[in-house]
Order: structure tokens, then sequence, then C-alpha cells
């Protein structure tokens, strides 16, 4: 945008004019100052909740009290936040798997089955069983998270491969396969797996949890009652990864390349077609990771409810994130906060809505990112 | 046995949800700005017509009252996406979240509602003595379905055959040379995706008031604002099209009830009877037969060198460079 506006806040009106003492300078910015930017996410977190507030007054709730509700829910304590932190885990994993795509414009929004995917591959470890359930953890845990992540790339791989071959939207292909992957869990949670006709499947022998750090609470006291498991410190390298890879790696620029500029990509002679299968592969992976993790480090057995939405809710962490892969662990917790006191609000709604404002607001405030707005004196 | 009468009957019924959603889309995408809250917006509208017959309002006011709320999250659309420029994938996905998650919220309660009035069904006297076409299209049909009837040709000559049309197909294919020519883009974009908003404000609606009447949260649309996405591109953005898909995919949902019924098919015995859980896989079909489906179209596409509007997704800047 080149050409500068100016936009004058009056009517043009015939005969004596009427004139504000102020007019509205609308121009493009040529350099983001570095606060500005997650400056303006925090702003539109902040609008953002002011609107949903508005929208659980009018819904006949307490928005102020369901805030504080919230907040000392989710941040109020130590054994809360512990609690946050492990509903922010599979969030940071599908986080990351959305940063990645994202990056490369590719819209995968198939996060949520991915993630069923991975849980689903994890549990075939233990329940199929490929594994005995006598095995060691050092061996049990590491084969079921690779179970999950080949789970969910085989999710990811199915859009990535269409969109690469066949030009094929990977928006609805990746949205579909996620029906796909519930009824599939399903299907083996009603069947095959089912704990005597029950719809989940038996509790996996202790071999196959993640390590909790309340599992070590005769060494150190402090540790007592916290939930947080081996799956957060899983999320926080896979961070370092994506970060790695994004920010610091030949193959992280061009992923980057494609994702802004494909014609430039295609000149350069980036090889597309491979790089979408592979980081729609990866992608998968990391939210199959998020399936195993949640299954291994929290429910502990395989059933139809595993996700109150981890998927679609990593979309709207990696946009608030900015796309960054540190900025999605913190993203992830915010998050987190919300969906786990968001359980005992009424109405039972509001988390969703409110993540929906939330990625509304961050989306609409990038206009100010890009535009500098002025108030200035006539 | 099967009755495939019974199930075209009802896939007619049941497809009309997705025709006014497709044919919704289609005039958005057809003005370059893509709306992937469908889904949410159909919710919306879903919830806002059962609350409204729940609350004793007349169905009628409850269409109405369905369309009014799903135009105006579409209008949160507009503006993010034509004025502020914002991603219109990614505003798309925010609608459906905020469509999702506001009809979660205000129809809590909803589905414990007793019996309301609902749309009502007519047959069309003659037209319904048509051997086949008589029983499937004009037979104890909701007065929806009606609608639907009128409005695929209408858009169909609106797009094609008029002048609006044509402006249309301009601001959705070249916005700057439609710009020189004195067309408001804005404006237009603006009308054609309150346009799609109102639609699937009515596709929502068709669904509580008609087709499934009642209030079950998400489940209520189950993806079929999604599958009306799909169906957009299998329509290569042509109503026409888009209707047929919307039935064959209203049939083939009824059909996956169906099968599961009797005991012998075709004079085998029945695995779906016998084993239940295989019923899983049923329920797969629909959104397997979508990628299938976008899979056949896009090779079609690559071969006839099809498209979509060539403006779809970039938002208009006037004076920059650019389609």
């Amino acid at each position: 945008m080149r050409v500068s506006t100016t936009t004058p806040l009056q009517p043009q009106t015939h005969g004596e004019p009427f004139r504000l003492p102020f007019r509205v300078v609308i121009e493009p910015r040529m350099n983001v100052p570095r606060w500005l930017s997650p400056a303006v996410s925090i702003g539109a977190v902040i609008l953002a909740l002011v609107i949903g507030g508005v929208v659980i007054q009018l819904a006949g709730g307490d928005p102020i009290e369901s805030y504080i509700h919230i907040f000392n829910a989710a941040f109020g304590d130590m054994g809360v936040f512990s609690d946050t932190l492990v509903k922010a885990t599979p969030l940071i994993l599908t986080g990351l798997a959305c940063t990645l795509a994202f990056r490369m414009k590719l819209w995968n929004i198939g996060a949520e089955g991915q993630f069923f995917m991975g849980a689903w591959g994890a549990s075939a470890v233990v329940l199929a069983p490929l594994l005995p359930p006598t095995t060691p953890r050092v061996i049990m845990l590491p084969a079921m998270a690779l179970a999950g992540f080949a789970c969910g790339a085989l999710w990811g791989l199915v859009p990535g491969f269409l969109k690469a071959r066949f030009n094929v939207n990977e928006i609805i292909t990746s949205l579909m396969m996620n029906y796909i992957a519930t009824s599939w869990t399903l299907f083996w949670v009603f069947g095959a797996w089912s704990e005597a006709g029950f719809q989940m499947s038996p509790t996996f022998p202790k071999t196959a949890w993640l390590p909790r750090l309340a599992d070590y609470a005769q060494q150190v006291k402090a540790f007592s009652g916290l939930t947080i498991h081996l799956g957060l410190a899983l999320g926080i390298v896979a961070a370092v990864v994506v970060w790695f890879i994004l920010n610091r790696s030949p193959w992280g620029y061009e992923i980057r390349l494609t994702g802004d500029n494909p014609r430039a990509a295609r000149y350069a002679g980036i090889n597309i077609v491979r790089n979408t299968v592979l980081v729609m592969m990866l992608s998968g992976g990391l939210a199959g990771l998020a399936g195993m993790s949640e299954i291994s480090g929290v429910v502990h057995r395989l059933q139809g409810a595993i996700s109150p939405g981890f998927g679609f809710t990593g979309i709207i962490i990696a946009w608030l994130a900015k796309l960054n892969a540190f900025g999605v662990i913190i993203a992830a917790i915010l998050f987190g906060g919300l969906l786990l006191a968001g359980r005992e609000i009424q109405p039972s709604g509001v988390p969703r809505m409110l993540q929906g404002i939330i990625l509304f607001t961050v989306i609409a405030s990038d206009v100010v990112l890009r535009y500098h707005i002025r108030i200035v004196k006539r | 046995m099967i009755d495939w009468i019974i199930i075209l009957q009802a896939g007619v019924a049941s497809g009309t949800v997705l025709l006014f959603a497709a044919i919704g889309e289609i005039l958005a995408e057809r003005s370059g700005v893509m709306n992937l809250g469908v889904e949410g917006m159909m919710l919306i509208g879903a919830m806002t017509a059962f609350k409204t017959v729940v609350m004793g309002g007349d169905p009628w006011l409850g269409v109405l009252y369905a369309m009014l709320a799903a135009g105006a999250l579409s209008l949160l659309h507009a503006l993010v996406t034509i004025n502020f420029q914002a991603d219109q994938v990614v505003s798309g996905l925010a609608i459906n979240f905020v469509g999702i998650g506001l009809s979660t919220v205000l129809g809590e309660g909803l589905s414990k509602a007793g019996t309301v009035s609902l749309l009502p069904s007519y047959t069309v006297p003659l037209l319904s003595q048509i051997p086949l076409i008589g029983p499937i299209f004009f037979t104890n049909q909701h007065v929806l379905v009606y609608v639907g009837y009128v409005l695929t040709p209408a858009a169909w000559f609106y797009i094609n055959r008029t002048r609006p049309g044509l402006h249309l197909r301009a601001v959705g294919e070249y916005p700057a040379a439609a710009d020189a020519l004195g067309i408001n883009v804005y404006l237009l974009r603006y009308l054609y995706v309150l346009i799609g908003g109102l639609l699937a404000g009515l596709a929502g609606a068709t669904i509580s008031l008609a087709v499934s009447p009642g209030w079950f949260s998400e489940l209520t649309t189950s993806g079929q604002g999604w599958i009306a996405i799909g169906l957009v591109i299998f329509a290569q953005w042509d109503p026409w099209r888009g209707a047929a898909g919307g039935y064959m995919f209203g049939a083939i949902r009824r059909l996956i009830l169906d099968l599961q019924g009797p005991e012998f098919l075709f004079g085998f015995r029945n695995p779906f009877f016998y084993t239940p859980k295989l019923g899983f896989f049923l329920q797969m079909l629909p959104y397997a037969l979508t990628i299938l489906v976008l899979v056949a179209v896009s090779r079609e596409a690559l071969r006839k060198r099809l498209g979509a509007p060539a403006a779809l997704g970039t938002p208009y800047i006037r004076g920059e460079r650019g389609i």
C-alpha cells in the first residue's frame, strides 16, 4: 500500500459546514515496533473478555463473578495451576501442529482427528496388544509415542497428499478426516477393546502411564498432589524443535517462503509438493503426540470423550501466538486455564464462545499492526 | 426391505438443508469472499429458530429470526475480511467457533423442550401423480423443500442472465476492473456475504423446524455446514449442481439410517443389523464420500481448466496492484 489516505470524519454538507474538532488519519505502517504485536494480542484478549462478559450478562449470568471464578479455578494456587498445565499440555502440541502447517499457509484444521488417531495408535500398542503389559516403561512409552505420532502423521498425510497431488482443498478434507477418526475410535471403543461392554477400554497397565510429579512425592515433598506429567516436557521440547525448524533451518525457510509467497518459492526451485506432504505429516504427527500424551498421561484408557476440542483450540492458539512456537506455550496455558475452569461455569458453552471471540478480536486487531490510526487536532 | 422411493424422498427433504447452505456460499464465493463459517451460522440459525418456537413464536417467525441471526454473524465476517483485510480462512473459522459457542450458550436447556409446532408439509395436487417424480419431489414435503425448487433456478438465472449477476461475477473475478466501471466492490461483497449468511440461517432453521426437529447442540448439524462448503467446490460454483449434490448427500444420510434397520439386505443377512458396531463405518460414509467427490472434481477441474472465482480469498484494496 503506497497511497496514504486521510479520512475526514465529517459529513459533506452544503451551507454552514459542521466540522469536528479533530480528524482521523489512517495510514499504512512502514515498520511495526517490536512491543506492539504482543501488546495488541493482549489487548485483543481483554476486548474479547469484555465482549464475552456482555454475552454472559445477556444470557443471565454474572460476568465478573464468572471471570473471577475462572481465574481462581485456573491459576488460584499451585494445585489448580498444575491442573491447568495438564490441560495445556495437549494444547501446546496441537497449537504447534497448527503453527507449523499455517506457516506454509496449509490449513490443517484436522488436528482434532489427528489427536484421536494418535490416541488410538498409542492405545493399540497397549490394547492390541503390540507389546505385552509387562514391557518396561522405557520401551513402552516411546513405543506408544511413536505409534501415536505415526497414526497422526498418517491422518495428516491423506489431506497433504491430496493437496499436493490433485490440488484438493485441504481445509475440507482435513476436517472430514476428523469425523472419520472419531467414528474409527468409537468402533474400537465399542467393539474389540470394550471393557465388559462399557464404552471404554480397560485401564492401561502402569507401565503405559506417563510419570507424574506426584509419583515422586516421597522424594520431593512439594510434588505431592501435582498432576503435571511428562507430556509437558514433551510439549516444551516439541516447541523448541518447531521453533528451530521454522526459524533456524533451511527447510523452515522454505516453509515460510512458500507460505508468504508461493510464486517466489516455485521460482526458487523449492519442492512444494514434497514440502506439502511432509509438513502435513509432521503437523499431524504433533497432534497425534498430543493424543498419546493425553491418554497416557491423564485418561489412562481409550474412550470416546477424550477431547474437549483440543485440536480446534490448537487453531486459535496458533493464531493468538502469531505462529510463534514459544508464544504457543503461553497461549496454551491461557486456554488450558479456560478449559479447566470452564467445566464448572454455567452455561456450559461459555469457554467455546470465549475462544471464538478471542480468535475474532485477534484477527481483527491485526489492522492496528498494518495501519497507523491517529486522531489529530485540526 | 429398503424402499428407494422413501430414501429419495427423505433425501430431497434433508438435502434442502445443504441446498440452502451451498447456494448461499456459492453467492458469497462468486463475489470473492469465502466464508468457512457456514457450520457455525447454521447452528446459530437452528438454535434461534427452535428457541423462537419454544418460546411460543410462529415457525415462520423462527425462520425469519434464524436468518437474521446468522446474517448478523456473517456481517462480522464481512467487516473483518472486507474492511480489515483479515485472512478469510481464519475469520471463517472464528465465525464457526463463535457460532458453536454462542448457540450452545443461548440454547442451554432447549434440548429438553417438548413438542412444538413445526413447519407444515404439503402434497402438490396433480404434480404428485407423476410416476416416480411425484412421490419423490411433490408428496408430503415440508414447505421449505418447495422454496428450494424455486431458489435453485432463480439463483442460476440471477448469476448468469441478469445485470446484477454480471456485476457479482465481475467483483469475484476481477474486482479492480469492476471498480473502474463504477461498481461498488465493497458494498456488493458485503451484500453477498450477508445473503450467504441469511441462507445458512435458513438452512439451520430447516433442520431444527422440519428435517430433524429439535436442538441437539453441535449434533444438530453434525458437519453439514462443512459438507455444504465441499459441495460448492463439487458444484463448481453452479447452483444446479449444488442442488443436485445436496439431494444426493441427503439421500445418502437417509440410506445410512435405513441400512441399519432390516434383518435381510438383498436376500443376505444384513451385517449392520447383526453387528451394530459396524454402523460406525456407515457413519463415516458422508465424510469419506465428500473427500472422494472433491478428488474427482479437482481432477476434472485440472483437466478442463475450470476453477474458482479468480479473486476468491483475496481482499480488494483500492489502488493496490493485484487482481
